[in-house]
């Protein structure tokens, strides 16, 4: 067998995992690729190096590639995901302060993310009474699953994000380091971000993405549209070789090594013990909290993986929401296309048949 | 010539932000501002009103660039990437001398394409320019240990100089090996049979 080699750029996240493991623990190399993996500093790389072809694929928000797909943000570079990388895992940590006055203003139970959204709502309309300036909430990327998540959770206060509270985008690595020097008030981040805030003890987790939406769509393995079509059996292998490493993440007896393999300087570059909790759930909430468990915090099952044309439709509905759209029924079908359920079928057929040595 | 326009330039390599802006003064742009902060890019932005924005493809707040056309109200004007989609070459050559330029608020393509190109030639010569130091580094360096290799050769089998170089050649050629990794083997068997 000929060896294939595939070069994929990734952002430093939990969601990356699968590919990771697809080379660390072998996987790619027993479906004979030798698979490159790039970390990359910005989604928008990660976009343009897939579309010139620097990358054969990419870790990419499901939101993203559908933006890309339809030429909006200014790129029009087609791409498909004949599997998606995870779902959920995102949450939102406010700064130390800003979470003190949330807890001051909280009527009822601070789990509940509508009290918690209703007391953030409390704390701008004080904040517009006294002066001071507004709250600045920052996503990873102007077009994720985090900023839709963000919307929906100021929405149960009234609130809209880009009007009652800035906006600004803040790459994942730098989450941290925005929130200890107040250039942002919160952030909605995946894996291990939020967790990394609290160590840091610059943030308090509010609350956890499937607090607001359990299932929920994130990152996808992209491949560039034409790329799907014209390299079938390249897709078909990476694709069989993430499905393994799925059946692989999601035994606990694995999480060690998993979260070794993450903490590598190359990959996430942080501690080892900070992502294995995180694996089993655990999440340190910070301001003098226990750590919260979580079921089902992040998803790696196959179950998991099948690119859902139907999360196009939530992606869109939150791009309208965010005013970054105004969709049609041709781009309703242009970006459903983006997500394919069949290839995704013919991955998985194929992997079940593969002998298991 | 209308280089009015207000170019704010994103990059945290000071040598290489200086060549391209020596680059874009030359092409008469005048109004020209370095900054190398990788954070507080939108307040810069707020702070400078820039017409175009060039930046670094290894600089993080690259994202926040890209989204700021989506902010409301607290961004004064839109600004989107600067992507000719009828000229693919024009894509690729920019992704892969890693550089990427932004417009505000619509300004003419034509005018762009020539600062774009102009900060393209200049990442390329930067990098090959580094390219060249870097091999001139590492010629040096083969060298020295070719000539550490040749010393040890000449002890241990009392050869002379020419002599010395003649044999780790054939033994090179003969086991289809470069010169300098002979050397480096043979500096690492001395070592270890000290």
């Amino acid at each position: 067998m000929t060896t294939l080699h595939l070069r994929a750029g990734f952002m430093p996240l939990v969601d990356c995992a699968l590919l990771v493991l697809a080379k660390d623990e072998g996987f790619a190399e027993a479906e004979g690729l030798h698979l490159e993996l790039v970390r990359e500093v910005s989604w928008s790389n990660l976009r343009d190096k897939l579309n010139v072809r620097l990358f054969d694929a990419a870790h990419m928000l499901g939101p993203a590639a559908i933006a890309a797909t339809l030429g909006i943000g200014g790129v029009k570079a087609p791409m498909a995901a004949p599997i998606a990388l995870n779902r959920d895992g995102a949450a939102i940590t406010l700064s130390l302060r800003r979470f003190e006055d949330l807890a001051r203003l909280a009527e009822g139970d601070l789990a509940d993310p509508g009290v918690s959204a209703r007391a953030l709502a409390a704390m701008v309309a004080r904040r517009k009474a006294s002066g001071l300036p507004p709250l600045t909430f920052a996503a990873v990327f102007g077009f994720s699953a985090h900023i839709y998540l963000l919307g929906e959770w100021l929405a149960k206060g009234g609130l809209k994000l880009g009007e009652d509270v800035r906006f600004e985008v803040v790459p994942p690595p730098q989450t941290v380091e925005a929130l200890a020097s107040g250039r942002v008030d919160g952030f909605c981040a995946g894996a291990p971000w939020n967790s990394a805030a609290v160590a840091a003890g610059v943030g308090a987790m509010v609350l956890a993405s499937v607090d607001l939406r359990r299932n929920c769509h994130d990152k996808v393995l992209a491949w560039r549209a034409d790329d799907v079509q014209r390299r079938p059996a390249a897709v078909a292998k990476l694709g069989a070789a993430i499905l393994k490493a799925s059946a692989w993440a999601c035994k606990p007896e694995n999480f060690t090594r998993m979260a070794e393999h993450l903490s590598a300087p190359d990959r996430l570059a942080l501690p080892a013990p900070l992502i294995e909790r995180i694996l089993h759930g655990e999440l340190i909430q910070g301001a003098g909290r226990p750590p919260r468990p979580v079921e089902r915090f992040i998803r790696f099952d196959r179950e998991a993986l099948r690119p859902d044309p139907d999360d196009a439709d939530w992606v869109l509905a939150g791009m309208e929401q965010a005013g970054q759209l105004f969709a049609t029924p041709q781009m309703r079908e242009i970006a459903r296309g983006v997500f394919l359920p069949d290839a995704f079928e013919g991955i998985a057929s194929t992997d079940l048949r593969t002998p298991k040595n | 010539m209308a280089p009015k326009l207000r170019i704010l330039i994103v990059d945290a390599n000071q040598v290489r932000a200086a060549i391209i802006e020596e680059g874009l003064r030359e092409a008469g742009y005048e109004q020209l501002i370095r900054i190398s902060a990788t954070t507080g890019l939108v307040a810069a932005i707020e702070a400078h009103d820039p017409d175009v924005v060039v930046i670094d493809l290894e600089d993080p707040s690259r994202d926040a660039l890209a989204d700021m056309f989506l902010v409301s109200q607290h961004v004064r004007r839109p600004i989107t990437m600067f992507v000719d989609q009828s000229d693919s070459a024009s894509i690729e050559a920019a992704i892969e001398a890693g550089v990427s330029a932004y417009i505000v608020d619509g300004l003419k393509k034509e005018r762009m394409q020539a600062i774009l190109q102009t900060c393209i030639s200049r990442f390329n010569a930067f990098r090959k320019l580094r390219e060249e130091l870097d091999e001139a580094r590492s010629q040096l360096e083969e060298r020295k240990t070719i000539d550490q290799a040749k010393r040890i050769v000449m002890r241990l089998k009392g050869l002379s100089e020419d002599e010395a170089y003649a044999l780790m050649r054939r033994t090179a050629m003969n086991e289809k090996r470069k010169l300098v990794d002979i050397a480096r083997s043979l500096i690492t068997a001395a070592e270890m049979l000290k």
